[in-house]
């Protein structure tokens, strides 16, 4: 067996923080799809908290980010229905399984299996953080994080028509501005929630 | 291996415990439900020179499938009318330990109050003439029309504490799903009377076509196309929420086999998972639902290769599904050492006596 020669490093590859869109332009109930070193990743503006997801779905790799991002339905019997907001899921449009926004987790899959470990691992998530500009222009001039990447692309969250092109160049950092900047490493939710 | 071809008797095929949860009680005729029938319905009867219900046209007697060779009784009597002729067809020859005796009396049509006076009639007759008769007999309640749900659960609570009793008899054919509230109540009778809902093969032809698409033109038809009608009365069960509503309830399907079972409730999961929105009620995956509420005798067998037949046993995931049946007299070409082959040897005897012994509670005291 021979060793696979190493891929020719990116001059980004010690980076894994990319800046990929102000904040002001990813108002409440809409979402960015951004492509960052070749993975497509949802941004989503839930009422005003913002979510990362690789927009592939890990059931069959339907592109989730295009789903709908509904509330919880639960009932405890027929004739008492309502919603959990505090739940929201996205939704894939293949197949429709429901994604946990906060946790990327699958709702159905582990239930059907309930010996062994479940068949399909969670949807992919992102650490997510607001940055303010002033901030972030030290950070990216000093190459520890990346302004922009390889184009963003809007995805009218009714339609799921992507409004794009929307290129890296219209994402000069701004002092002005606050922007969102995604880390490529797995978005962990219990680190996340320890920190 | 099988003693009988085409698996009639159990001969050397098995030799343990035998319950038998699908056997027949004809009606022989109007008449013999008189002694049980007031007389303002005698009269009605005998004005009209009315025959009676028309379960002759499900099973006409002369018809191959409505009754083996061997059980068929001498000419001018209907296969399965008389105890008698269980006794010395069934319960004797194959040393039965306890059989369900299903009565499809097809009155869940017409009139509404002549429909609940003949229920009524068929369940005092199937009470003397059956249950007492021999304490091996357990018997399903015979309920009024379909039109009349009030009337089902007031016929469930008159009989439902007789300790012979342990179902109550909902036919496949309805005109309206069984999961819609409208049949709440029967449900609610049917959980406090601790009995079973089982779901039988036939309905009267009274206004309904035994096919959603209207009428076939041939009884070949009629009986394939069945499978469709038991579908959709378990989804509509399911759907509707009647496990949470009713979480004790018991749901058996008779005469109606089980090979179509595990693919289908694979299709049902799998929308399930996507489509789950519209019944969160569900909050499981429904063949597992159905795996802790439903059963299904195992005639028609439709198989007669225990390869071909193993898969699909397997697949059912649960050794608790499958209640034998012979569907005395009818005669499906059921072969017992196909089901037996095509069964894991632990299993068999769940299949052939324990699960409807559990199902119906058949070893308590006060059954």
């Amino acid at each position: 067996m021979t060793e696979k020669p190493e891929p020719p490093r990116s001059p980004h590859d010690s980076v894994n923080r990319y800046v990929v869109a102000r904040v002001r332009d990813v108002p409440p109930g809409s979402r960015l799809l951004v492509k960052v070193q070749g993975r497509e990743i949802g941004i989503f503006n839930v009422d005003g908290r913002f979510h990362a997801v690789l927009n592939r779905c890990p059931h069959r790799g339907g592109s989730l980010c295009k789903g709908d991002i509904l509330e919880l339905v639960v009932a405890d019997r027929p004739g008492d229905v309502r919603l959990d907001p505090m739940v929201k899921f996205i939704v894939c449009p293949w197949h429709g399984w429901e994604f946990d926004l906060e946790t990327g987790q699958s709702w159905y899959d582990p239930a059907s299996r309930p010996a062994g470990p479940p068949r399909y691992p969670p949807a992919r998530r992102f650490d997510l953080r607001v940055e303010h500009g002033v901030d972030l222009e030290t950070e990216v001039s000093a190459g520890a994080a990346v302004a922009g990447d390889e184009g963003a692309t809007f995805v009218d969250p009714k339609t799921h028509r992507a409004k794009g092109p929307y290129t890296a160049e219209m994402f000069p950092v701004d002092v002005e501005d606050d922007y969102i900047v995604i880390s490529l490493r797995r978005f962990d939710p219990v680190v996340a929630a320890a920190e | 291996m099988t003693e009988a071809a085409g698996g009639q008797g159990r001969g050397h095929v098995w030799s343990g415990a035998v319950v038998d949860a699908d056997v027949h009680a004809v009606v022989p005729s109007i008449q013999s439900l008189y002694p049980y029938l007031d007389d303002v319905w005698i009269q009605h009867v005998e004005e009209r020179e009315w025959r009676g219900p028309t379960n002759v046209l499900t099973y006409p007697p002369a018809l191959l499938l409505s009754a083996r060779e061997e059980w068929r009784p001498a000419a001018g009597n209907l296969p399965a009318s008389d105890v008698s002729m269980l006794q010395r067809d069934l319960l004797d020859p194959w040393n039965v330990e306890r059989a369900i005796v299903n009565c499809v009396y097809s009155i869940d049509g017409g009139p509404p109050d002549l429909s609940t006076a003949l229920a009524s009639a068929a369940n005092d007759w199937l009470i003397a003439e059956w249950l007492e008769v021999d304490d091996r007999l357990r018997a399903s309640i015979v309920l009024p029309t379909r039109d009349d749900p009030a009337a089902m659960a007031a016929e469930i609570d008159r009989v439902g504490g007789h300790s012979g009793f342990v179902q109550a008899l909902l036919p496949a054919r309805s005109g309206k799903m069984y999961g819609k509230r409208l049949f709440w109540p029967v449900f609610e009778a049917i959980e406090r009377n601790d009995l079973v809902a089982g779901i039988h093969w036939g309905g009267s032809n009274d206004g309904l076509p035994p096919t959603p698409q209207g009428w076939p033109s041939w009884f070949v038809e009629e009986y394939v196309a069945e499978i469709q009608v038991f579908e959709v009365q378990l989804l509509s069960m399911i759907a509707e929420g009647v496990f949470q509503k009713f979480p004790s309830l018991r749901v058996s399907l008779l005469e109606i086999g089980f090979t179509w079972v595990p693919m289908w409730m694979w299709d049902l999961d799998r929308n399930w998972k996507g489509i789950r929105r519209e019944v969160p009620w569900l909050n499981r995956p429904p063949f597992e639902i159905v795996r802790d509420h439903v059963r299904f005798t195992t005639a028609p067998l439709d198989a007669a290769d225990a390869a071909e037949l193993a898969p699909v046993i397997e697949w059912l995931g649960s050794e608790k599904l499958l209640m034998f049946a012979t569907d005395y007299p009818h005669a499906h070409g059921d072969d017992l050492s196909v089901l037996l082959d095509a069964t894991p040897e632990a299993m068999r005897p769940k299949v052939m006596a324990e699960n409807a012994r559990e199902w119906y509670g058949l070893a308590r005291p006060d059954r």
